[in-house]
């Protein structure tokens, strides 16, 4: 369930998420509404508030340890027909792999 | 705070200082710490008061003040602090080669600051015998750290025979004791 | 090659069971990521964009074919069927998982291979003439010294925290193979008036955000007091260099703001304090490494191969080949091959699990079983009979490894770029593949000659863009790819640093901007020119003017 789907946005708003690297594998992981890690950026909180954006940082943070992740950090994302779409080249690759193949194990 | 020395835990009856007013009030003198700054003022005034009363002097120098500053008045100090601001920051590793291997400091070479388990192999080759950490705890498990390596490739100033020697002793070429390679290296 | 003793396996096995304990102690939750960072670069294991990546280093680009297939089999079992060679000589592997890794150096030293120091604020990786050993021109075989250097610098108690990471490469010959002056420090090996072998010391080279060529500061140093000179310049350095910016850190900036004469003045005042102490190795150890660098058992054949030449004639793609990716041996009879890791379209520098097996038996059949990585990212098999040419590169060319492009366009220096890496600000490999698809006609390339086109997709410069005859930086203006064009860069024993063209080209724009530059170039050259004397004598303003038309180009220069 994508929950950007469920927040009235208007474009002008700054929406942002909350991404970091898995300890065990290093793979792309996003906080959850249920504060847990997904990597399916679908199931990445969307945030439109800057300052829960930077509580829920130093929050996810502070737990990176527990949790298993490593380097947590805010990001900007669109909302595109629904789906949470990073915004900036770095971050949509994160999303998709790398744009050149050999890969093709990749999920 | 806790100390390892010589491979154990241990008392710290060094006393750290910034003022030599606080100094003066010391009878007798010491054991302790002053930086360089206190030591180039007082330098004399020290001296007599450890003359007249008896004391203890050591030196603390930071990363950038090179051990040739105080090459002629170390026979003065019975302890020298060397200082890891951060783990990252490696100056004192020369300051401590320095010392130890060119200017033949003998006495208690300590170091302090972010000391980590994974660099006290380093810090014993570079010549240092006493370290200065956060916890009890932390200074356990850093002792733990020093069998990892039974021998390392490049001379230094620990006791251990390098590689290049002991292939030399196994290959009957001239070989060279650990003895040898200890001397051989004091520069 | 070099053969681990007893020492070195016990060392190397020493090391893995070290980081089996970091790693343990990190997934526990015992050291934090700040702590664990340093350790796990000192073992060449980075975090970047997707995944863990795990470099491991060729000291100086030697492989066995066994140790090739140990790389086949590890990109095979714990990674994802591939491997990528670097200008360091290294191999990284893309997608290793964390508790995986000290398994992967435990396979790994059972080749004596390591990932020591591949990262890091330390002596990494020293590099090498990838020809070393069978090049004609060669005074003394660099690999040697090489190892020395490999073996002193391992885990050195005194320069592991140095300010800045710390590059060391070594040619032993007057012809630079390995980009010496664009090494922290670069050995040129020459010949004393007695005939002794010695290197000149170059000090301070590297690319980065601030290219600079490394001056000299010795012209001559005795080979058996290489390690005390090495350790005298890597005193001063980590006493003085600077460490309050990143940016300035390198021992370039140092040699640069102390002069290279007085910085010179430094490292001799403390050389002579140390060069008759223990450091340097006997001659008899040098000798006892030497002996591991013996040239195999050649066949004494005449240097004249005549079912060579039948096949050149006969095998026009063959010929082109054999043109591009073959050059003299020392040994009658024998020619070192280079084999593409540039296939039209490719991945510069990729290489499939199958193909990195595949390569190890044709070095078995064809080669001694010895292999090269060179700096351009290619594998080179260094001791081929004339004879068996034809044989190994129908061979190569089923495997897709027989692109008849040594040192032309399309071998193309890339970096991962932003397609992995965490630094990168823009993509690299995407556009070296655009590119190199504009060239896939063999004639053009063998028109176009002798070049080189690098492609680093930020300003740390991994693929060497500032000494390209046309380098690529890839830079990021608001999250969009933007590429800026150096001309004029070189990277042999005349290294230079190329000059910004102008403003730089979006990603659709970049292969055209370089059809022009060389259209420009096969219109001006006067007979047997290369690029680069082209470029060197008509200058910049040829091409900017085509690359941006005559107005812009006046502004622009």
């Amino acid at each position: 369930m994508s929950n950007i789907q469920n927040q009235n946005i208007t474009s002008n708003m700054i929406v942002q998420a909350i991404t970091a690297n898995r300890l065990s594998d290093g793979y792309v992981v996003y906080l959850t509404e249920r504060n847990s890690w997904s990597e399916q950026i679908e199931d990445c909180q969307a945030i439109d508030d800057l300052a829960v954006a930077d509580d829920l940082l130093r929050r996810a943070e502070r737990r990176a340890a527990d949790d298993l992740v490593v380097g947590p950090y805010l990001f900007k994302i669109d909302n595109q027909g629904g789906q949470p779409v990073p915004l900036g080249r770095r971050e949509i690759l994160r999303t998709t792999g790398p744009s050149v193949g050999t890969d093709l194990d990749r999920r | 705070m806790a100390l390892i020395k010589h491979g154990k835990l241990a008392d710290n009856i060094w006393h750290d200082t910034d003022e030599f007013a606080e100094l003066q009030a010391l009878a007798p003198l010491g054991p302790v710490i002053v930086d360089l700054d206190i030591w180039r003022q007082h330098r004399d005034e020290i001296l007599a008061q450890i003359a007249r009363i008896g004391g203890r002097i050591g030196l603390r120098l930071t990363p950038g003040q090179t051990p040739d500053l105080v090459a002629a008045d170390l026979d003065h100090f019975e302890l020298i602090e060397l200082q890891f601001a951060k783990f990252t920051d490696g100056r004192a590793y020369s300051q401590a080669r320095l010392l130890r291997g060119r200017h033949g400091f003998k006495s208690e070479l300590r170091a302090s600051g972010d000391i980590l388990r994974d660099q006290l192999t380093f810090m014993l080759r570079c010549g240092f015998d006493s370290f200065l950490v956060a916890t009890d705890h932390q200074a356990e498990a850093i002792l733990e750290a020093v069998e990892e390596f039974a021998h390392w490739y490049q001379p230094a100033l620990d006791q251990g025979a390098t590689i290049p020697a002991l292939r030399r002793r196994i290959h009957g070429a001239a070989g060279a004791s650990t003895a040898d390679c200890a001397a051989a290296w004091a520069y | 090659m070099y053969r681990y003793d007893e020492f070195d396996h016990a060392f190397v096995a020493e090391r893995v069971e070290q980081f089996r304990g970091q790693v343990a102690r990190r997934i526990a939750g015992e050291l934090t990521e700040d702590a664990f960072k340093p350790l796990r670069l000192m073992n060449g294991l980075y975090l970047q964009l997707h995944a863990y990546m795990l470099r491991v280093a060729i000291p100086y680009g030697t492989l066995s074919a066994r140790q090739m297939r140990k790389l086949a089999y590890i990109a095979r079992t714990h990674d994802r069927g591939y491997g990528h060679f670097t200008t360091r000589q290294n191999i990284q592997f893309n997608w290793p998982k964390l508790d995986d890794v000290p398994t992967i150096l435990d396979e790994l030293a059972d080749v004596e291979m390591h990932a020591i120091q591949t990262s890091g604020n330390c002596i990494r990786n020293t590099t090498a003439d990838p020809l070393a050993g069978v090049a004609a021109d060669e005074i003394d075989d660099p690999r040697v010294y090489a190892e020395i250097i490999r073996q002193w610098s391992t885990l050195h108690p005194e320069f592991s925290f140095l300010p800045r990471k710390f590059k060391i490469a070594v040619t032993g010959s007057p012809n630079d193979r390995a980009v010496t002056r664009g090494h922290d420090i670069g050995l040129r090996m020459h010949r004393d008036l007695q005939g002794r072998p010695g290197f000149e010391v170059m000090v301070g080279g590297g690319q980065g955000r601030t290219p600079i060529m490394a001056k000299t500061i010795r012209n001559f140093l005795p080979v058996d007091h290489l390690l005390s000179y090495l350790e005298a310049v890597l005193r001063v350095y980590n006493q003085l260099g600077r460490r309050d910016n990143i940016y300035k850190a390198r021992i370039k900036i140092l040699v640069q703001s102390e002069g290279a004469e007085k910085f010179a003045e430094l490292v001799e005042a403390e050389w002579l304090q140390i060069r008759d102490n223990a450091v340097d190795l006997p001659m008899e150890e040098r000798d006892r490494i030497a002996a591991y660098f013996a040239p195999p058992r050649y066949d004494d054949l005449p240097d004249v191969c005549p079912a060579l030449d039948l096949a050149i004639a006969a095998d026009r793609r063959f010929a082109a080949w054999v043109e591009s990716n073959v050059v003299a041996h020392k040994q009658p009879g024998y020619a070192i091959a280079t084999i593409s890791l540039k296939p039209h379209g490719g991945i510069p520098g990729d290489a499939s699990a199958d193909q990195m097996d595949a390569v190890a038996t044709l070095s078995e059949k064809f080669g001694f079983g010895e292999l090269r990585v060179s700096y351009k990212q290619n594998l080179i098999l260094p001791d081929v009979a004339k004879a068996d040419l034809l044989a190994l590169w129908r061979a190569l060319d089923g495997l897709d490894l027989g692109t008849a492009n040594a040192g032309r366009i399309s071998d193309i220096i890339a970096c991962p770029g932003l397609d992995y890496c965490n630094l990168a600000n823009a993509r690299s490999i995407p556009i070296a593949q655009r590119i190199s698809e504009r060239f896939t006609d063999l004639q053009r390339e063998r028109d176009i000659g002798d070049i080189s086109l690098n492609i680093s997709g930020c300003i740390n410069a991994c693929a060497h863009h500032h000494v390209a005859n046309i380098g690529i930086l890839g830079v990021n203006k608001n999250g969009t790819e933007f590429y800026q064009v150096t001309l004029g860069g070189v990277a042999t024993e005349d290294a230079a640093v190329g000059a910004i063209i102008g403003p730089a080209f979006d990603e659709w724009q970049i292969a055209d901007a370089v059809e022009d530059i060389v259209d420009v170039y096969l219109h001006q050259r006067q007979t047997d020119e290369t690029f680069i004397e082209t470029y060197q004598r008509i200058g910049p303003q040829p091409f900017k003017e085509t690359l941006y038309g005559t107005d812009q180009a006046r502004q622009a220069g």
